[in-house]
């Protein structure tokens, strides 16, 4: 199992050294002048010089991409042009309100979607499962950012029971941070009004972050359902005359989910992205806002980091995805 | 025949099929339909935001501009966006994928490792980025878009040209002496076809909605584009009182790729007979 797993992230390490080329070619050869560019819009000609120099851009291109290579390898990301302070620093700080968000929005998509997706391939073909086809199609044609904005209107704007953005109410104080999670924090500072107010500006951002998730994962325990469900093993069970409902629940769903766990990691990318659009909607102060943040404003440095993070989440997702599929299936273990 | 029959009778198919018909009836016939086609470039600040009511079905934006005949012109631009971009990383991506999948040695490797690094960022992401490094505009926009989806094609073609390549009328082909361009566009290529005609319907259907959130974040379409996305964002600062100014143009984005993606998942369960089962 351990070469299992280090086979793996050997095979994720072309890809790294892709997304460090891809994400240097981004920022040093598509801009015009990338001096200018990384010195932001009101930088005087002195500054622009100042920056060519200290950042190498003068130097030839290998040159520039080895000393890249040493920033990246330090996580030295300079200075957000658009807050004034280390990149690195504010990534830090947002990292864990997009990582509670999301985990929210995946952990809500699972706990409803494998049920949902069985109750359909129990149901194939009748009423339940044609509703939840149409319900899982609409919701990946769903535009996150219109769904948020509808949401807000109705349960924030007209009916008032939920808040409108952000993650506290302005009154409250932050929780100390000790994981970073406002839920967790709150409840480990034995706060109940903070935990109950968390939640509360959690639930809309959550719900609209899950739904093409959900969406994915009933479609994938449906299928995975009704394939094991045309197994011996159900055919001889039922013959034996066992409980229906104990034999889906207990044993055709653990046979089933193996397509849909890899679909929760690969759909774990999938929400960071989503978390941009839904991030900026609700104010959220996480890493989405701040990528969107730094794309208007043309903040370079911003760019590259969260380019880098996000390709490196999906990387470490993806290798997670892998091992716990070897340890669902141990065929798959032995095929490479 | 037998395909149309099996296609008739998937109702989910049928209506998406119905759906992107309708749309781009609309879209052909937009100046003709809209009932004010000049209401493009117009306002008419003494109605603006007005409920709807009968002159106005889905009522009037914070310009007075009537919103049922900007969405009905609006749809011209979205599916002229989303099939340029389908179209144009279409063209980069198959022959990628073709010659990746039958030629294995160094090219196929670094094609298929750069795929790779385009597939290992967020699309929208990704997007983003390249369209404010080329300055924000509808063409920046929609060049973004075409590169960072040709790797889409080019996974699929790769993974269809190497099943293929061991095919047995393959191994005859190359035994008569047939070239390899020939063996590639028109056999490798035919054969492959319905995985491609079903990722490009859905991501028409993906096109129209990246492309909405580049107009809704500032970084795609320009006033006054009667563009679905930006009249979302547009509405923001109006809500709550004028709700029909951002729910009408959300619907049509939504009716639009929900019609893509029927029609899509219609499409690849006829094409693949291994899903066929669990319908």
């Amino acid at each position: 199992m351990l070469g299992f797993i280090l086979r793996r992230l050997l095979l994720v390490i072309p890809s790294l050294v892709g997304l460090l080329i891809l994400t240097f070619f981004l920022i040093r050869v598509v801009p015009a002048d990338p001096a200018a560019a990384l010195a932001g819009e009101n930088a005087t000609l002195a500054q622009v010089a100042e920056i060519r120099r200290q950042y190498g851009l003068d130097q030839p291109l290998y040159v520039q991409f080895a000393v890249y290579l040493g920033q990246v390898a330090r996580l030295d990301f300079g200075e957000s042009a658009y807050s004034r302070r280390p990149v690195a620093l504010d990534i830090k700080e947002r990292l864990p309100a997009t990582l509670e968000l999301t985990i929210a929005a995946l952990l809500f998509a699972t706990l409803l979607g494998i049920p949902l997706g069985t109750v359909a391939a129990v149901h194939h073909n009748r009423w339940p499962d044609v509703l939840l086809r149409i319900l899982s199609v609409g919701g990946i044609a769903i535009a996150a950012f219109w769904f948020a904005i509808e949401l807000q209107l109705l349960f924030a704007m007209q009916l008032d029971w939920l808040p409108l953005r952000g993650r506290l109410s302005p009154g409250l104080t932050a929780p100390p941070t000790v994981t970073g999670f406002y839920l967790i924090d709150s409840l480990l500072a034995d706060r109940g009004e903070a935990f109950a107010d968390a939640l509360s500006h959690l639930i809309l951002p959550a719900f609209t972050l899950s739904l093409g998730a959900l969406a994915t994962i009933t479609r994938f325990t449906r299928a995975g359902v009704l394939e094991t469900l045309q197994k011996d093993f159900v055919t001889y069970e039922r013959a034996q005359g066992f409980p229906r409902r104990a034999l889906i629940w207990k044993f055709v769903l653990r046979n089933s989910v193996v397509a849909a766990v890899t679909q929760i990691g690969l759909l774990f990318g999938g929400l960071i992205a989503g978390a941009v659009v839904v991030e900026t909607i609700f104010d959220w102060p996480g890493i989405g806002f701040y990528t969107v943040q730094a794309i208007l404003t043309a903040d370079y440095k911003v760019m590259l980091a969260v380019t880098l993070l996000i390709g490196v989440i999906y990387a470490l997702v993806n290798i997670v995805v892998d091992v716990v599929h070897g340890l669902l299936d141990p065929r798959l273990r032995e095929e490479d | 025949m037998l395909i149309l029959a099996k296609f008739g009778k998937d109702k989910a198919a049928v209506l998406g099929a119905l759906i992107v018909l309708g749309v781009v009836i609309v879209a052909v016939l937009a100046p003709l339909l809209a009932p004010y086609p000049g209401d493009v470039a117009a306002s008419h600040l003494t109605s603006r935001l007005k409920a709807p009511s009968f002159e106005h079905p889905f009522g009037t934006d914070n310009l007075g501009r009537d919103i049922l005949s900007r969405i009905i012109l609006g749809s011209r631009g979205a599916l002229l966006i989303a099939l340029m971009v389908v179209g144009i990383a279409m063209l980069i991506g198959v022959p990628l994928g073709l010659i990746a999948g039958y030629h294995p040695g160094w090219l196929s490797e670094t094609i298929m490792r750069i795929t790779d690094v385009f597939l290992a960022v967020p699309q929208l992401i990704l997007a983003l980025a390249l369209a404010q490094l080329m300055s924000p505009s509808l063409e920046s926009a929609m060049l973004a878009l075409t590169l960072t989806y040709w790797p889409f094609f080019t996974r699929i073609v790769f993974g269809e040209a190497r099943r293929l390549k061991v095919a047995l009328f393959i191994d005859a082909l190359e035994c008569i002496g047939a070239g390899k361009a020939r063996i590639l566009f028109l056999h490798i290529l035919p054969n492959s076809i319905s995985p491609i005609i079903v990722r490009a319907t859905i991501g028409m259907g993906f096109t129209i909605l990246v492309a909405a959130v580049l107009g809704f974040l500032g970084m795609g379409a320009t006033p006054p584009d009667p563009d679905w996305g930006l009249a979302i964002s547009e509405s923001r600062q109006y809500l709550p009182d004028a709700w029909w100014f951002s729910t009408f143009p959300g619907l049509a984005i939504f009716i639009t790729v929900l019609g893509f993606n029927l029609l899509g998942d219609g499409l690849r369960d006829i094409v693949d007979p291994r899903l066929r089962r669990s319908r």
